[in-house]
């Protein structure tokens, strides 16, 4: 039994995310390959070829691979099929993206974001938002898998010793080519992968409020998130957005600031460890879930707070 | 163009969720059910593409029970043109959806389908891209924005980080996200206009597709309950807890 984890990288290094997958595979059992693909990706190989538990390293770096375009990293990911019981990938916008189209085509079903896994061909994944866990067993020979990775502890970056092999094979279908990105630029740790989140919502007021939490992040060395509403008000770009139709967080402190507590807020964040709120209205529903609960105008807490830490 | 909208009849998505006693799915007797909200998106924006002479045609799909007639006349009242149901009282998985999806695209030709990006229910997020492989029409998940631009189309797409804003060949399938607009109401007139529009009844095996089992599933059970903590009454008292309990920070 061999596994193909598919990385999520940035054509420099490997992302946490790919880290995690790594660790649910390491979890099914069996030799675990790495596939880098990308254009302009070969650095990552190095890096790569260290993380624990790696057998061999597959690169497959050509322009065709360009920003990850789904059609054509899919159609690579089929070619090497054949080799792999498993095949993993995170449960990010860039997973979600191809792995389906990796399902279809090997005319398997997919498992969406498993938080668990109980036995090579039986996973445990949330529906209904996180309201309902479900069991789910496999019957394909192949299994098609994401994995939502705040669920699975990092491997060690460091410590394996894997071969590195280039593929040359093309696969280039022509269908969609990149206009433009228009990534939010910060200094400050991914959203899915910090330690600390500080997240802002409706009560913040507006968008020049949330320097408030810029500061609380930047003494904590936080990221910075917000609920639906604070998006939908234009307060942060939606990039920012934490819950079920955004990001999911699990960070080890999680502070909501004038953040009712909608079910859909709570789908991408109940999973942190310590979770803080602070609110001035004492029935917000986000203090059912809250560690600790701050009855407090946030205008007045949040600086105080800052001063602080 | 012709513009082939799918929707699923799904939980409201304001319906608190309880799993059964038997722990064998979640309890849907005598609950309120709607349209998948993504999907809601997706009918919406195909019936604006109709209103600015984008599209010539409407045409809506629905898998499931007989009930989702329902969601189906929704979409009509929005102001689709005629609908499809294929009936199935077994629950569908993505890759059958998808291969009976393939089957009316071969039939419909349409220049564009249009899907919410996952239903809330189970939450997949995968058939859209099953029938874009399957199809080999080229594949716009997770739009926020869509722009007809010739033979291609213009597609924002919401990635982690930020937008992506890709051209892709049409033929095509989107997979629409929330913030692509604002799904209108029906007006009283028009939900009466939709109980006249054709709705056509069909099964899967009217177009050659078996229903296959890809995966079983062993339980459904609720989420682990979190426990509300207590209230402090201070910043500082906060942060104590925080240094000296938690010892988080």
């Amino acid at each position: 039994m061999a596994i193909l984890v598919i990385s999520e990288h940035d054509n420099a290094a490997l992302k946490p995310s790919t880290l995690n997958t790594v660790k649910a595979a390491s979890e099914i059992g069996g030799e675990i390959d790495l596939l880098i693909v990308g254009s302009g990706c070969s650095a990552v190989a190095d890096s790569a070829a260290k993380v624990a538990g790696i057998r061999k390293v597959l690169v497959a770096d050509n322009a065709a691979y360009d920003h990850e375009i789904a059609e054509n990293v899919a159609a690579l990911v089929i070619e090497l099929a054949p080799g792999y019981s498993h095949l993993l990938a995170p449960a990010t916008t860039n997973g979600k993206n191809f792995m389906p189209r990796v399902a279809a085509l090997l005319d398997v079903g997919q498992i969406s974001d498993i938080i668990k896994v109980e036995s090579p061909d039986t996973f445990v994944r949330p529906i209904y938002a996180g309201n309902a866990i479900a069991t789910v067993q496999s019957l394909d020979d192949t299994k098609v898998i994401t994995v939502r990775t705040t669920a699975f502890d990092a491997v060690a970056e460091e410590g394996g010793s894997a071969t590195v092999e280039s593929l040359s094979q093309v696969k280039d279908l022509g269908l969609s080519r990149l206009i433009s990105e228009d990534m939010a630029v910060s200094d400050r740790p991914e959203l899915t992968a910090a330690r600390v989140v500080i997240s802002g919502g409706r009560g913040m007021a507006s968008k020049e409020n949330f320097e408030l939490l810029e500061k609380v992040a930047d003494k904590l060395g936080a990221a910075i998130g917000a609920s639906r509403a604070a998006v939908d008000a234009g307060f942060v770009p939606n990039d920012m957005q934490v819950g079920q139709t955004g990001k999911i967080v699990a960070p080890e402190l999680y502070i909501a600031v004038g953040i009712s507590g909608a079910i859909q807020h709570l789908a991408g964040m109940k999973d942190s460890k310590v979770i803080v709120a602070i609110n001035k209205d004492e029935d917000a529903p986000i203090f059912q879930v809250a560690d600790y609960g701050l009855v407090a105008d946030l205008f007045e807490a949040v600086p105080e707070l800052e001063k602080s830490l | 163009m012709k513009v082939l909208v799918t929707v699923k009849r799904v939980i409201d998505y304001n319906v608190k969720v309880r799993v059964m006693s038997d722990n064998s799915d979640v309890d849907l007797k005598n609950v309120k059910m709607a349209v998948n909200p993504f999907c809601e998106i997706a009918v919406e924006q195909a019936v604006r593409m109709k209103e600015s002479g984008l599209a010539t045609e409407v045409v809506v799909v629905s898998m499931g029970p007989a009930t989702a007639q329902e969601q189906l006349r929704t979409a009509l009242a929005m102001g689709a043109d005629r609908a499809i149901l294929v009936q199935s009282d077994e629950a569908l998985e993505s890759l059958t959806v998808a291969k009976i999806l393939a089957k009316i695209v071969e039939e419909e030709q349409p220049g564009l389908v249009l899907m919410g990006k996952q239903s809330i229910d189970t939450d997949n997020n995968q058939t859209g891209q099953m029938l874009s492989a399957l199809t080999g029409m080229s594949q716009g998940a997770f739009a926020s924005a869509i722009e007809s631009d010739g033979d291609q189309l213009k597609v924002t797409r919401e990635v982690d980080g930020g937008l992506q804003t890709l051209s892709i060949k049409l033929p095509a399938v989107v997979t629409v996200d929330l913030r692509m607009n604002e799904p209108r109401y029906a007006s009283l007139p028009n939900i009466m206009k939709a109980k006249k529009k054709p709705l056509d009844t069909k099964t899967p095996a009217d177009y050659g597709v078996s229903v296959k089992a890809h995966s079983k599933v062993l339980r459904v059970e609720p989420p682990a309950e979190r426990q509300a903590g207590i209230k402090v009454g201070s910043v500082a008292e906060l942060v104590d807890k925080l240094k000296n309990e938690a010892k988080v920070i």
